[in-house]
């Protein structure tokens, strides 16, 4: 129930994207196109759910003990970026149609401050190993949730006859305003 | 000056040199920045307790008490002027804020009402829940001189005698319920 | 005169936030007041002209292949420089910003400096580089923060000029969406209007 709980309120009151203001970089870069979102959102759950275990492995076992928390961030970009790297790699050997379809994002997420931004508050939030999992789960849930239904209606705002200035990412911007809008109706509900 | 060759043995050599700078100058910083991090600690709790509780002269280190509750620990302070309790500042916490954990510091007269609240870190939203910090409205007013026993510490919505933050029934909540643990400890440790 | 130019294309021609859209995150995260956004503002642009200097200075010395790990580690170790000073001498300012202090090692911004400029430029270039985008940044921040802090809030750097609560919606997450999306249009129209 506990783990339940983690996930509505990381997929709905605290929605990473609408909410938290994480990984608003690919929000707004990669969702032109609902094919895009789906692909970009494949790879972070990937690698968010990876490098969340990984670092929260090497926070309780070796910063802690050797009383090194302040060298927090440095590790964990650089876990990340290794990650990152190696998970290509793999890709491309073990599984050729998911590179294809995951391959163009994954070099994005290293810079993706949605995936630092997890782990980090995973260790934070003082939550067991499982618990920083599903936290992870929960928020790629809410960040695919966020920039797929986004990317809809990007598609359709493309048809709209929208003021010259606003074009592109300013009305993108506006639109984002009211889906988190939208979200905080779920202010609550956990 | 030509640019370095990609070599085995340069890529690693210059990764390690890098890497090994980064962590001295860190471990430096770390050195050097350790005892005021300390003290900006210390200064805001002494801060929180002067706010709380009646002038006092002396908080003796040996006399304060931590007490272990709903699985984390209260802290308190007693406040000597001459050598006799004028009062106990209780750092206290809740989990159930809007965005999780926040902390309060309730100081107590010897015969358990509330001198003052201050509030020592929160996440709460800015402009909704943050308003329980002092200086950002008079909710904590409400409070002072209230005793426990007789004052019902939960918002009017659920009956109680505290009117809660407009738009901020959870903050309340939580700040009630922190409130109300911070009294039990000092019942239980008289 | 060239140098100039380094210095000022950060500040609206090339602005990271309005015209390359880049730092997003922080940018809407912190922005709920104008002190805020400078405080976030400033932190970076420590962050950009120590990185484009050190970047500078050994950029002969960095194999090609390991270049981007390089940086990383560079640009994190001055992050967590600002990181324990900051929390050492401004611990409230610290607290307000919270988890995008160590996010300014993900910052595109950063990034993208030690890469498509200070790699390839000299020493004194690259720190005026980095002045430049990093006063531009936080130029953007503390302009959102203030129009924020202005309509949500009541207030200006904290001075209060109304009485009671002000448009909440705006210190509120949807706000700063709307706030940064009509911020935007004014920098397109004003870019529009000097060219």
């Amino acid at each position: 129930m506990e783990y339940v709980l983690i996930i509505i309120a990381a997929v709905f009151v605290s929605n990473i994207v609408l909410n938290q203001f994480l990984g608003i970089c690919p929000f707004i870069g990669v969702s032109n196109k609902v094919d895009t979102a789906i692909g970009m959102t494949g790879a972070v759950t990937f690698v968010m759910v990876i490098a969340t275990l990984f670092t929260y492995l090497i926070f309780q076992y070796v910063l802690i003990p050797f009383e090194l928390e302040y060298l927090r961030t440095i590790t964990f970009i650089l876990v990340i970026a290794s990650l990152v790297q190696m998970v290509e790699i793999m890709l491309k050997k073990i599984s050729p149609p998911l590179y294809q379809a995951l391959g163009i994002f994954l070099p994005l997420i290293t810079t993706n401050c949605a995936v630092l931004g997890v782990a980090v508050l995973a260790v934070q939030q003082d939550f067991n190993l499982l618990g920083s999992v599903v936290f992870a789960i929960g928020n790629a849930i809410g960040f695919g949730l966020a920039l797929i239904t986004f990317s809809g209606i990007r598609e359709q705002l493309d048809m709209m006859n929208v003021p010259k200035q606003m074009k592109g990412v300013p009305i993108a911007f506006i639109v984002a305003g009211l889906m988190a809008l939208a979200f905080m109706g779920f202010t609550g509900i956990v | 000056m030509a640019k370095k060759e990609s070599n085995f043995v340069s890529m690693v050599a210059t990764l390690s040199v890098v890497a090994l700078v980064a962590a001295a100058l860190l471990g430096g910083v770390y050195e050097a920045t350790k005892e005021p991090i300390r003290l900006a600690d210390l200064r805001k709790r002494n801060e929180a307790i002067e706010a709380v509780v009646p002038a006092f002269d002396t908080v003796p280190s040996d006399q304060i008490v931590k007490y272990g509750m709903d699985g984390d620990t209260l802290i308190l302070y007693p406040a000597l002027k001459n050598g006799i309790v004028v009062g106990t500042a209780v750092e206290t916490f809740t989990n159930n804020g809007f965005s999780g954990e926040f902390k309060l510091m309730v100081g107590f007269d010897n015969e358990g009402a509330i001198v003052d609240i201050a509030v020592l870190s929160h996440k709460e939203t800015p402009g909704l829940g943050d308003k329980m910090e002092r200086d950002k409205s008079d909710f904590h007013v409400q409070f002072m001189g209230q005793h426990p026993d007789e004052f019902n510490l939960a918002v009017t919505k659920d009956k109680g005698d505290v009117d809660a933050i407009t738009a901020s029934t959870i903050s309340s909540r939580a700040y009630c319920e922190a409130v109300q643990r911070a009294y039990e400890a000092w019942k239980a440790t008289r | 005169m060239n140098q100039w130019k380094n210095f000022s294309k950060g500040l609206l021609k090339e602005n990271a936030v309005f015209v390359m859209f880049l730092g997003l995150c922080p940018t809407l995260g912190v922005t709920t007041s104008a002190v805020n956004g400078l405080g976030m503002g400033l932190a970076t642009t420590f962050v950009l002209v120590m990185s484009n200097l050190v970047v500078a200075l050994i950029k002969n010395q960095i194999p090609d292949k390991v270049r981007i790990p390089a940086f990383i580690v560079i640009i994190a170790t001055f992050v967590t420089v600002v990181e324990m000073v900051m929390k050492a001498y401004v611990p409230a300012l610290f607290d307000a910003l919270g988890l995008f202090i160590p996010l300014i090692v993900v910052n595109c911004v950063v990034l993208g400096r030690a890469e498509a400029f200070a790699s390839k430029n000299n020493v004194v270039s690259s720190i005026i580089d980095g002045l430049g985008m990093g006063i531009g940044f936080a130029l953007a921040l503390t302009a959102l923060g203030a129009v924020r802090e202005v309509l949500g809030s009541g207030s200006i750097f904290g001075l209060s000029f109304l009485k009671g609560d002000g448009m909440l919606l705006f210190v509120l997450p949807p706000g700063a969406f709307i706030a940064l999306g009509y911020l935007i249009v004014l920098a397109n129209k004003l870019k529009a209007k000097t060219t």
